[in-house]
């Protein structure tokens, strides 16, 4: 398994924002998670990448131990993250931006600048122009490309679509299945589950810091979702 | 019945053992050499500086590393005006205060539009410049400074009570004044922080020192509480300032405006101590002390330690001697804190 | 002509103190840190380079160069072992750490070298001058400026057209973002330290050949720093070079009135200024 979750916990000082989750992703294998805000999906991307440290053992990259790694030396693993809010830095170009990337860890890979921009042309046009002088959408295709700059084994993305219109969705999303054909495994965190279902293999469903379904895309039926999102039956 | 408290067992116990010590304190010359009165002159003062360093810092956030400017100033404006108006020392202290008081406005004026480490390097500027102008006053000294006159120093209020009454020396007589004095002053400063705490105005400052944004949205105005603590603690200052240095009865711009023993010591008594506590720099002034005594043959070496000790405490104990014997013990010696007592239903009384 | 004089010696000497601020504004700008110990390290730097002439015969320069990396050494080691630990939200932990090591530098000073003062032999240039029509200046201070201004653009170089460079604008934005770049802040602020002190390393130079220094005068060199960083702006390097500039002409405006008024001077250009633009003249977008 290229990452796995074990009886994860996280907490916000005394907080507990997660509750034993597990989940598991394999290699090429595109994974959604979605729930309802605040269910602790974001804590989830946190505690895998390091953002928050947790007991070694709670998270595994090929059967290791990554748990208690700094989330520098989960990403030299091969882990990459879109950011929720896509967080771009703000004294970089778009192209500084793409190019931190990929600055310290460098695979080979299908990913580069130019493939980058072949993905998103509309960021060839203003790779000279601050992170944050763009559009929403345009800053978030800048940290999809960001994160691929180092052609990670495992993409999470979080929240993706947030705040973007359905258009602009579109062409994100769109951009996935091309990520899958560079060989990453696709982690996304999302509300709209239309979306969600549409690009995964598998769905996660989280509530209040609990994993309440695991499914296939392909059968999961909406009654089923219905009962793990909110919690009730429908 | 249930009403709120910061009254503890401990609490009750340190108010019995305060009073306690402050009427032996008083009646310690009786006994006491010259030598050690001097020495706990130096001590209260120095605790005083420190208690009201971390009012500033500790509880209100607001970290000066100028408070030389008030020590320096309250102390000359005592020298003026016993040169300058003739009056008698004792009775000039106030006015050390009450000039601290005076810079302190255009000081926190300009400061306060400062952020962070902007604010401490601003009130230290200022500071500077305040000496730099003290330096300018050629009937105080100048820049070499200047000491009390013979006639002052000679019939300072009360110092002829003192002397019949423990039959010493003028000059012991003076440190004997001066070391009441600074033992009021002392008692005066941690008392009122005590009661300053306790106050509403303490759960405001607790508020602002949290969450600037959040005390607002509550009806805080942290603005106002942050002049309120920052002229209070020059007044403080000042009047310190102003009772070291008729002590020595002697005063230059360096030594009056030092920032390594007005604010340097003065930090570390406050960290090595614990900030944020009242007991805190109790603790810290008496290891300065302790270190101080124990190193004294060593000239340089004794400061070294210090700052060596400070960045110690600060990276494996940052709440101080006392957050370490405290978080043990969970003694709290100036309970400042608030818990809800009230009978039980059940007829205990508890 | 007699102010044309003072305007240029005080833009001179503005360059001596945009040396000393350098890196103070690097620091400050990538990890908001405010390292109280600048000025002394500035004079440790100058004792090293000392020693390195009186004790192995060295040129001032070779000195110097041999200084800086061990300069770059202990900086590094400074923030690794110390500072890392207390950067956070509150400026109160690293403010007192770094004005106890203040303190603790001072008097390890003191105890090593003496209160004496001393100076840097700087040889023939000491008393060179060079007549520029209009006025006559010292090489020194040309010196001193002509090297402010190369570092300041080697180090606006290394900020803006390296990957270090790139890695110390991402951490200073973002330091938790960078982590998810596989940049470690950490690392990224002992290499922003180790730097400064190669820049602490050429200002002690020039401060050690043109003037006598002792253990004590690093905090004054310090709040020249400071109020050099502040008016220019964070995080601006030619900002902080302004900032020199104005103490410096300040300062000798100032003293051409009355000596005494030098310092004073200074100060007070800094206080209006602050008064004016509190965040200082070339503030960056972001903060
Ligand atoms: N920095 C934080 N400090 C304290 N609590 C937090 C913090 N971040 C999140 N939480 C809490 O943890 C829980 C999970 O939050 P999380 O951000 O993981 O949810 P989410 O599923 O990503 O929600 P959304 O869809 O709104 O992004 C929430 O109750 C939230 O309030
Ligand atoms: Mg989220």
């Amino acid at each position: 398994m290229l990452l796995r979750t074990r009886n994860l916990t996280a907490n916000y000082g005394q907080f507990r924002a997660l509750f034993g989750v597990d989940i598991a992703v394999a290699a090429g294998e595109c994974v959604a998670i979605i729930g309802a805000n605040g269910a602790g999906k974001s804590t989830l991307m946190r505690s895998i990448t390091g953002v928050i440290r947790n007991g070694a053992d709670m998270v595994l990259h090929r059967g290791e131990p990554i748990g208690a790694l700094s989330s520098a030396e989960v990403m030299q693993r091969g882990i990459a993250m879109v950011p929720e809010g896509r967080r771009l830095f703000p004294s970089l170009t778009v192209e500084e931006n793409l190019l931190i990337g990929g600055q310290v860890r460098k695979a080979p890979g299908p990913w580069n600048l130019e493939a980058i921009y072949d993905l998103f042309p509309i960021l060839r046009e203003r790779r000279k122009n601050p992170g944050t002088a763009l559009s929403g959408g345009q800053q978030q295709m800048v940290a999809i490309g960001r994160a691929l700059m180092s052609n990670p084994e495992l993409l999470l993305c979080d929240e993706i679509s947030l705040g973007l219109a359905p258009v602009v969705i579109r062409d994100i999303y769109a951009a996935l299945p091309k990520i899958r054909a560079g060989g990453a495994a696709i982690v996304v965190v999302e509300q709209d589950i239309g979306k969600a279902l549409a690009v995964a293999d598998r769905v996660y469903c989280m509530m209040e810091g609990r994993v309440t379904l695991v499914a296939n895309a392909a059968d999961v039926t909406r009654q089923q979702i219905h009962a793990a999102y909110f919690g009730e039956a429908a | 019945m249930y009403r709120l408290t910061t009254r503890t067992r401990a609490g009750t116990a340190t108010a019995i053992a305060a009073l306690v010590l402050v009427v032996a304190g008083l009646a310690l010359p009786a006994i006491a050499s010259r030598g050690v009165i001097q020495d706990l002159f130096f001590i209260l003062t120095m605790l005083t500086l420190a208690q009201i360093w971390n009012l500033l810092a500790g509880y209100g956030g607001l970290v000066s590393v100028g408070q030389q400017a008030f020590v320096g100033l309250g102390a000359y404006a005592m020298f003026a005006g016993v040169i300058l108006l003739g009056w008698n020392p004792v009775w000039a202290i106030p006015l050390g205060g009450l000039a601290a008081l005076v810079l302190a406005v255009p000081t926190a004026f300009f400061a306060f539009r400062l952020q962070g480490a902007y604010f401490a390097i601003g009130t230290w500027v200022i500071a500077e410049v305040t000496r730099l102008l003290v330096a300018q006053w050629k009937t105080l000294g100048g820049g070499t400074g200047t000491s009390l006159p013979r006639e002052a120093t000679s019939n300072i209020v009360g110092t002829d009570m003192i002397r019949t009454l423990f039959s010493v020396r003028e000059a012991a007589a003076r440190d004997i004044l001066a070391y009441w004095l600074a033992l009021v002053l002392v008692v005066a400063v941690t008392g009122g922080i005590y009661w300053l705490l306790r106050s509403r105005l303490g759960l405001a400052l607790a508020a602002v020192r949290d969450n600037v944004e959040a005390a607002r949205s509550v009806g805080v105005d942290a603005g106002r509480i942050k002049w309120a603590v920052f002229l209070i603690a020059a007044a403080a200052t000042g009047l310190t300032g102003a009772l070291i240095f008729m002590q020595t009865a002697r005063i230059s711009p360096d030594a009056a405006f030092a920032v390594t023993d007005w604010t340097a010591y003065v930090i570390f008594i406050v960290v090595i101590g614990g900030i944020g506590t009242i007991e805190g720099p109790i603790l810290g002034v008496i290891v300065f002390f302790v270190l101080r005594s124990a190193l004294a043959d060593y000239g340089s070496w004794y400061l070294m330690t210090l700052g060596l000790i400070a960045i110690t405490v600060m990276l494996f104990a940052p709440k101080g001697l006392w957050g370490l014997i405290s978080a043990r013990s969970g003694l709290h010696l100036f309970p400042v804190r608030r818990k809800l007592v009230g009978l039980k239903i059940e007829g205990g009384n508890g | 002509m007699i102010w044309l004089d003072t305007l240029v010696q005080g833009i001179l000497l503005g360059g001596l103190y945009a040396l000393f601020a350098a890196g103070l504004s690097l620091v400050f700008g990538i990890m908001r840190l405010v390292n109280l110990a600048h000025g002394d390290l500035i004079v440790f730097a100058a004792y090293l380079v000392l020693m390195g002439v009186t004790m192995l015969g060295l040129s001032p320069w070779i000195a110097a160069l041999v200084a800086m990396p061990l300069m770059f050494g202990l900086g590094w080691l400074l923030q690794t072992v110390v500072l890392n630990r207390v950067l956070g939200k509150d400026i109160l932990p690293p403010l007192l750490v770094t004005f106890g090591l203040s303190v603790a530098l001072q008097n390890g000073l003191l105890e090593a070298f003496s209160a004496d003062s001393r100076r840097i032999p700087a040889g023939s240039l000491e008393g060179a001058s060079l007549n520029l029509g209009l006025v006559t200046v010292g090489v020194m201070p040309l010196l001193t400026f002509a090297s402010a201004i190369a570092v300041i653009v080697a180090l606006n170089g290394l900020f803006y057209h390296t990957a270090l460079g790139r890695a110390f604008r991402a951490t200073s934005d973002d330091a938790v973002t960078a982590g998810l770049m596989g940049i470690e802040p950490k690392r990224i602020f002992a290499m922003a330290t180790g730097i400064a002190m190669v820049v602490v390393t050429i200002a002690a130079l020039y401060l050690g050949m043109r003037s006598n220094f002792d253990p004590s005068i690093g905090p004054a060199r310090l709040i020249y720093a400071f109020e050099a960083v502040i008016i220019g702006g964070l995080g601006s390097l030619w900002g902080t070079l302004a900032g020199g500039v104005i103490i410096g002409v300040a300062q000798t405006f100032g003293a051409s009135v009355n000596p005494e008024w030098q310092i004073l001077a200074g100060h007070i250009a800094f206080l209006i200024v602050m008064l004016l633009k509190p965040r200082g003249l070339f503030p960056r977008a972001v903060d």
